[in-house]
């Protein structure tokens, strides 16, 4: 039994009863699908119709199609992988630690949090596969399969396979612990439904019987995936950022990378789940449940962590000259004032100075404004893994080979493709998924809702 | 046994005994389908049907079966082992370049030229074009048989053709470049003989005629000397490129080379004063080089001679007063090492040459770096004829005119005054093998076949001879031309009984010593070259200079106001003659870096008064006009470049050469100057330059000019200074590491890898290596590099294993970065062979997810193509990036037909390395250190049952390299000359402690470990200044 002082903010306004918390989230999936929602899924699914044209040219004709070369031998490729895997850090990070750590605010976000980070995942593993030279075949060589080619095995040394494990590890115990906290809720519907929908819903259920013995097994499993999940927030972007961390070349041989890319993911994490949530909650009204509270509480996280990335920046710098290496010193001084300057002073405006916004209350309880920010600093988030692989490469060792990149039709089609992909799955979700987790956010009405109701 | 009662049933219908069942009961397959099962006509004529369809089936499946273009032999040729290289000793000459080589043939294809050993010229050495050539056999724009009006004939019908138009034409013209075939000149003549007379005009697209003419007038022949760079200690050019394409690049790279290599034994090198208008190769490899302009070289060149005589105390001549930077100090040091002193001049000008003579003498250098006694035949051409006979042709004056083997419509100054003159004459033939811009004007044309499918014979110097010999049939309907002139002649033997006879008749006699004529023949064949001892016959002026140094005073100027240009050849293109092969085009230009253009090179100024800026590849065009006609050309600003100045290279432009060349860059003959007796290639009056507002993008494989001030990267020193201290300029970085400053090499997280056999290194002296690229076109053939032609040049996706970095020095300090970028007006300049480093801590080798790249036992870096699936991690990861990833497929692929011509159509394939996998799309590539080839020598060496020697296995570069900059061998084996080099003590480690002070790895820092070594750059100078 929790007791919640009275002078916090209720976590659920409006009075809702518990048949109300069923009624507003199961009706928009029990609901015909209204125009709005057709014009949305349909944009996104043409984004990635008209995306897939750059995709199938890639693969059909090379990754000459896209603007790298013999100097930058990875451009918006890994960019976008990065950005994505970091967006992917917020879903677990709110229903992992979170739980683990009692915040009760989360149950109205983390469903919604968690589906976006899968949904990110898989546009970020789209990357690391359609990026090679030969996908056809590394997309099963980089794994530590039993094979005929001889003695053949992957390269336990390249950090390219600690992403394998690290992708595939985060992204099947996200998909594992969504789904488990799905079936409370699909059973909901199951119940409240009729026909060809109870047989659908029934099944993803799982023949779920809310028996209390059922609840004590779910509660378990939920922190048990918790905890396994709560490491894998952590270690992903770590494993990530060793790509980087562990190679030779000047702007990336760092070891600050690792819980720089972390606080980074999380920062960009948050605020995908904010642009995703602002207009999930006017769409399907949902106010009363994603209050501006959870609001301002994930602007404070996006303060922190977009300090700490801030921290992080200005560290590189500082390191650069303390060093005295000249390779890395160059390649700092390159990034604020070569030929990419301005990717730099784009990722310092919106990943830095942005977020310092929301220290003024005005701000950061602010819909519009936060809506405006979450945009901002995923534009940031994106230029700053740009900033870390194109400038890093472009001029490193040998003059010689200086180069620049400049970005094909091709390189913005397979963005587009992910955002198409991101965004059709999203919509997909909205529609047929309990957006808000009912289960969990029923447990907390009695302690947290405005007017409480037995 | 008891008897058994029991009844055993098939199955419930036996039991039953169905009448159904008992129906069928005595077949093996009861329920067969019906159709087949029923007796009667139907099931016969299903079987026949479905026989005839199988049949059909087959038939047609039989006609699709790809056709086996590959046929094995019936009865294996004696000399024909599958996988097993046959090297033939041929000769190359083509428009006055010249060189003994080695051809490599596979399954009777011949893939690889390399030079000859024994040539006493290029002494095994070659250079870009000849290193090429060999992709022009298989070039699908060779003409496939006679024509005649452009319609293909046959020989006999060319024949009877050209008897009969030549008997009744009058006078009979052969137009040709310098002829060096002795063989073929008396073939010539026989040809002759039969029509009462046939003149051959001799001109060469690159001409040295004012050197010839000049030896004329001041020493009474008509001859260029050979020049030994070898035996100069002070070496003075004015504007001759001398390393890159004046006369004999290769011999003379070679013997420029002796005096550059610099030990502890021998720490003395020459002195090389370069002064020139374009930064040419040879520039850039001068311990000073002065920018002047050629209005300028004539008195330069006065005031040198005026500066000696008064050290010789002989008469000066009046010469207006010019100011040349460091012209004095070159006469001071001329003057130090008389005897052993060389001056030269790339100028065409007579007058000038004859000065160039006359300070020669007063340097006694006549008989000793100036030799008369083994004149050069490379240029024989006569610019005052061949003017003359332009003028006749176009008057309608030559009756007959046969172009033997050369293009003047492309390659002469007057060539359409040339054209415009073929149609004015009765007959017109031309041998060229291609449907080039002469040959295409003409109204017979007998091919000839290429040099590889020929005999021939050659006579470079006097008292040397080298033979060229069929190394594949002829290809293509072709004939050999000099069998075209017998048979025209009316005689009946083919050309190789008469090249035969004709050595039995004057060669033999000398040369024979005494053996039979067949072991002479054979020898001189198998060898490739016979030498004959030259007594020195020493030469004496019978002219002095007093005039022509009135002539060149009159004719130059110290201050002239106009602009000028000074037309000029690259390294790789040349005259243009072979512009068609690929691998020529996309070569970089050893100074520019560019590729597949010729562009308008200006000066920083320049440009900066005129507001062009170069940022990356993007340029501008200028509108360039010399006495009337004018040229569109992109703009290069080129650091060096004297202001007041602009380069033009010759070479591209054709409109016939063929798919690669049509149309890449602009024709430049079109501007040389014919009017003065000899062919001026500086232009120094009349010349208008206007920067249009077009754009325009340069592909250049190095946009970026300087090296930082890196002293990881580039580390140099005076002579001086390396007299004091043989580790002069070396940078020698150290590491905080438990209270003490150690070596990166003692900082390591890997064990270290052991060689228990081998240890192939590189060792690479950066005072020798001239950056002329012949190691980068040889890598190329010898590895199947895909050529990828300029669009993804731009794209900064060459694929080249090896290349040449060339870095230009700058004048800022070393804490101003954005000042660094920007060379210096008249930069020093340093060529640093680049490619993979074989790194022992290889930093490509940890990333690679799926182990495609891995170290050998023998301490290679190796590449597993067909485990690569191309993450390009280990290109991101590589600090020198030398790896290059196939961003596209680039054989059989139409996109690249265009370019890539060894890899995709049926003929450019033949001249694929067959040891050599061809990479399919999405894998890394790079330099492997010619595996193949240190697998085939360890192959060799165990079926012999010994040990690999030192100098039997060379990878391609070094075999290439003309001044022996590269040197590749087992560090293990410490008698290796690699090991001699490094003085690398024995051992078996990873880490070998080498000896030589010079010695160093590019990045050493950061200790991944190369097995590739520099050794510093050392110039020749009084103090370390740009």
């Amino acid at each position: 039994m929790q007791v919640t002082s009275s002078v916090r903010q209720p976590l659920v306004t409006g009075g809702k009863t518990y048949h109300d918390v069923t009624h507003d989230v199961a009706r928009q999936v029990e609901g015909k699908a209204t125009k709005l929602w057709f014009l949305a899924f349909l944009t996104a699914a043409g984004v990635l119709a008209l995306g897939s044209i750059a995709l199938l040219s890639t693969l059909w004709n090379g990754i000459g199609m896209w603007g790298l070369n013999k100097t930058v031998g990875w451009a918006w490729d890994i960019t976008n992988f990065v950005w994505w895997v970091g967006i992917g850090h917020a879903g677990t990070l709110i229903s992992a630690v979170l739980l683990l750590f009692r915040q009760k605010w989360r149950t109205s976000i983390n469903r919604a949090a968690e589906a976006m980070t899968i949904f990110a995942v898989i546009c970020a593993a789209m990357f690391p596969v359609i990026h090679m030279g030969r996908p056809w075949l590394g997309a099963y060589w980089a794994l530590p399969l039993p094979n005929t080619f001889g003695s053949l095995w992957v390269n336990f040394n390249s950090p390219l396979l600690w992403d394998v494990f690290a992708i595939s590890t985060y992204f099947s115990v996200s998909l594992v612990f969504w789904y488990i906290g799905l079936i409370p809720d699909f059973a909901t519907i199951r119940d409240r439904a009729t026909g060809l929908r109870k047989t659908i819903y029934g099944a993803l259920s799982f023949g779920w019987d809310g028996a209390a013995k059922t609840w004590m097994r779910y509660e378990s499993v939920s922190l048990i995936l918790a905890g396994l999940a709560t490491p894998l927030v952590l270690s992903v972007h770590t494993i990530v950022s060793f790509d980087f961390a562990t190679s030779v070349i000047p702007g990336w041989h760092t070891t600050i990378f690792p819980p720089y890319f972390v606080a980074g993911a999380i920062f960009s994490g948050f605020a995908m789940v904010l642009t995703l949530m602002i207009v999930t909650r006017k769409v399907y009204k949902l106010e009363d449940y994603i209050t501006i509270g959870h609001i301002e509480l994930m602007n404070i996280v996006i303060i922190i962590t977009g300090s700490i990335v801030g921290i992080a920046y200005i560290t590189e710098f500082f390191i650069a000259w303390y060093s005295g290496v000249e390779a890395e010193q160059y390649a700092f001084i390159n990034r604020a004032t070569g030929p990419y300057w301005w990717a730099y002073w784009s990722m310092m405006t919106c990943n830095v100075i942005s977020p310092q916004l929301f220290w003024f209350k005005k701000i950061r309880t602010s819909i519009a404004a936060t809506f405006a920010l979450s945009i901002v600093v995923n534009i940031g988030m994106w230029f700053e893994r740009f900033v870390i692989i194109v400038t890093s490469l472009h001029r490193d060792y040998l003059p010689s080979s200086w180069a620049m990149f400049y970005p094909t039709w091709a390189d913005v089609g397979v963005y587009l493709f992910t955002f198409g992909l991101f965004f059709t799955l999203f919509f997909l979700f909205a529609k047929f998924f309990p957006v808000i987790n009912m289960a969990e956010v029923k447990s907390v009405l009695k302690s947290s809702s405005e007017k409480v109701h037995k | 046994m008891k008897e058994n009662k029991k009844t055993y049933w098939k199955g419930l219908e036996q039991l039953s005994n169905d009448p159904e069942f008992v129906k069928h009961a005595d077949r093996e397959f009861a329920e067969l389908p019906s159709s087949l099962n029923d007796e009667g006509g139907a099931s016969r004529r299903d079987f026949l049907k479905v026989m005839g369809f199988s049949l059909a089936a087959a038939t047609l499946a039989a006609c699709e079966a790809p056709v086996r273009k590959a046929i094995p032999y019936v009865n294996k040729p004696v000399d024909i082992n599958p996988s097993i290289p046959n090297y033939y000793a041929s000769t190359f000459a083509s428009g006055g370049d010249y060189a003994a080589v080695v051809v490599k043939t596979r399954e009777g294809r011949p893939i690889k030229i390399d030079g000859n050993d024994l040539s006493p010229i290029n002494k095994g050495k070659v250079n870009a074009i000849v290193e090429a050539s060999v992709l022009s056999l298989y070039d699908k724009q060779r003409l496939a048989g006679p024509m005649i009006g452009g319609a293909a004939a046959e020989w006999k019908a060319v024949d009877d053709q050209v008897k009969a138009k030549l008997a009744s034409a009058g006078t009979i013209k052969i137009v040709a470049n310098t002829i060096l075939s002795p063989t073929t000149e008396k073939a010539i003549q026989d040809f002759g003989a039969a029509f009462g007379g046939v003149e051959v005009i001799t001109y060469d697209p690159i001409s040295n005629y004012g050197i010839s003419k000049a030896a004329e007038s001041f020493y009474g022949s008509a001859v260029i000397p050979s020049y030994h760079f070898d035996k100069a200690k002070t070496i003075v050019s004015f504007g001759a490129d001398f390393l890159g394409t004046w006369i004999s690049p290769i011999e003379f790279a070679a013997a420029y080379a002796k005096t550059r290599k610099i030990s502890k034994e021998k720490a003395e090198m020459s002195r090389h004063y370069q002064f020139e208008s374009n930064l040419s190769l040879t520039g850039a490899n001068a311990d000073y080089r002065t920018p002047i302009k050629p209005s300028q070289s004539g008195l330069a060149v006065l005031a040198l001679y005026n500066a000696l005589a008064g050290k010789a105390g002989v008469a000066t001549v009046a010469a207006p007063k010019v100011e040349i930077a460091n012209l004095d100090k070159a006469a001071n040091d001329l003057w130090a090492s008389k005897g052993a002193s060389l001056v030269v001049s790339g100028s065409n000008d007579p007058n000038v040459q004859i000065v160039i003579y006359a300070i020669n003498e007063l340097l006694a250098n006549n008989g000793a770096t100036v030799d008369f006694s083994t004149p050069v035949y490379f240029r024989k051409g006569n610019d005052a004829r061949m003017n003359q006979f332009v003028t006749e042709l176009k008057g309608g004056q030559v009756g007959a005119v046969i172009f033997y083997n050369c293009n003047p419509v492309y390659d002469h100054a007057r060539g359409a005054e040339i054209a415009e003159g073929i149609a004015k004459a009765k007959v017109s033939i031309s041998t060229n093998g291609t449907l080039d811009e002469t040959s295409s004007l003409v109204q017979i044309v007998a091919p000839d076949h290429h040099f590889l499918e020929s005999w021939n014979d050659y006579q470079p110097k006097k008292g040397q001879y080298s033979l060229a010999q069929p190394t594949i049939s002829p290809l293509f309907k072709t004939r050999q031309a000099q069998d075209s002139f017998l048979a025209w002649s009316g005689s009946a033997t083919n050309y190789y009984d008469y090249l035969v006879a004709n050595w039995n008749a004057t060669l033999y006699p000398i040369a024979g010593n005494g053996v039979p004529f067949q072991e002479f023949w054979d020898r001189a064949l198998f060898n490739g070259v016979v030498t004959l001892e030259n007594l020195p016959t020493p030469v004496a002026p019978i002219g002095d200079a007093t005039s022509a140094a009135a002539e060149v005073a009159k004719a130059y100027k110290a201050d002239n106001a106009g602009v000028e240009l000074v037309i000029y050849s690259k390294v790789g293109i040349g005259s243009g003659a072979f512009a068609n092969i690929p691998w020529l085009q996309e070569m970089p230009d050893p100074i520019t870096k560019a590729t597949w253009d010729n562009y308008l090179t200006v000066s920083q100024k320049w440009a900066t008064d005129n507001g062009v800026a170069m940022v990356e590849e993007n340029t501008r065009k200028a509108q360039i006009t010399v006495n009337g006609k004018s040229l569109i050309v992109p703009i290069l600003v080129q650091p060096g470049q004297a202001n007041g100045t602009f380069g033009l290279a010759l070479g591209y432009g054709r409109t016939k050469a063929g798919r690669v060349a049509n149309g890449v860059g602009v024709n430049a003959y079109d501007l040389l100057d014919a009017t003065k007796g000899f062919v001026n290639f500086d232009i120094t009056s009349g010349v208008e330059v206007a920067v249009t507002a077009d754009t325009y993008k340069i592909a250049r494989t190095q946009t970026h000019q300087t090296f930082m001030g890196r002293e990881n990267v580039i580390q140099e020193a005076t002579l001086a200074e390396y007299k004091t201290d043989a580790s002069a300029g070396r940078y020698k970085p150290e590491i905080y590491k438990d209270g003490e400053f150690v070596k990166p090499s003692k900082i390591s997280l890997w064990s270290g890898h052991k060689y228990s056999q081998h240890h192939w290194g590189l060792a690479i002296d950066m005072n020798s290596c001239i950056g002329c690229g012949a190691c980068t076109v040889a890598c190329q053939v010898e590895n199947n590099v895909a050529v990828v032609g300029k669009q993804e040049v731009l794209n900064r996706r060459e694929m080249a294993w090896i290349r040449i970095d060339r870095y230009y020095s700058s004048d800022a300090a070393a804490d101003d970065l954005s000042g660094l970028e920007v060379a210096s007006e008249n930069p020093e300049v340093t060529f640093q062979p680049m490619m993979c480093q074989h790194c022992n801590n290889a930093p490509c080798e940890t990333v690679c997810p799926v182990a495609a790249t891995t170290h050998s036992s023998e301490g290679l870096n190796q590449m597993t193509y067909n485990r690569c699936v191309g993450t390009r991690y280990c290109a991101n990861n590589c600090p020198y990036k030398v790896r290059r990833f196939n961003w596209f497929k680039y054989h059989d692929n139409k996109d690249f037909a265009g370019v890539n011509i060894a890899q995709n159509d049926d003929m450019g394939k033949m001249v694929l390395n067959p040891d050599v996998t061809v990479r399919s799309r999405g894998v890394i590539e790079k330099c492997s250190m010619c595996v193949q080839r240190i697998q085939a020598g360890k192959l060799t060496a165990k079926r012999e049952k010994r040990k690999i020697q030192d100098g039997e296995v060379n990878v391609a570069c070094a075999v290439a390299c003309p001044t022996d900059a590269l040197v590749f061998g087992d560090m293990n084996d410490p008698n290796s000359k690699v090991s001699q080099l490094l003085k690398i003590e024995e051992s078996t480690s990873a880490l070998k402690e080498v000896g030589e002070e010079r010695a160093y790895h590019v990045l050493e820092e950061i200790n991944v470990s190369p097995n590739v070594w520099y050794f510093t750059k050392i110039r020749n100078k009084e103090k370390n200044e740009a």
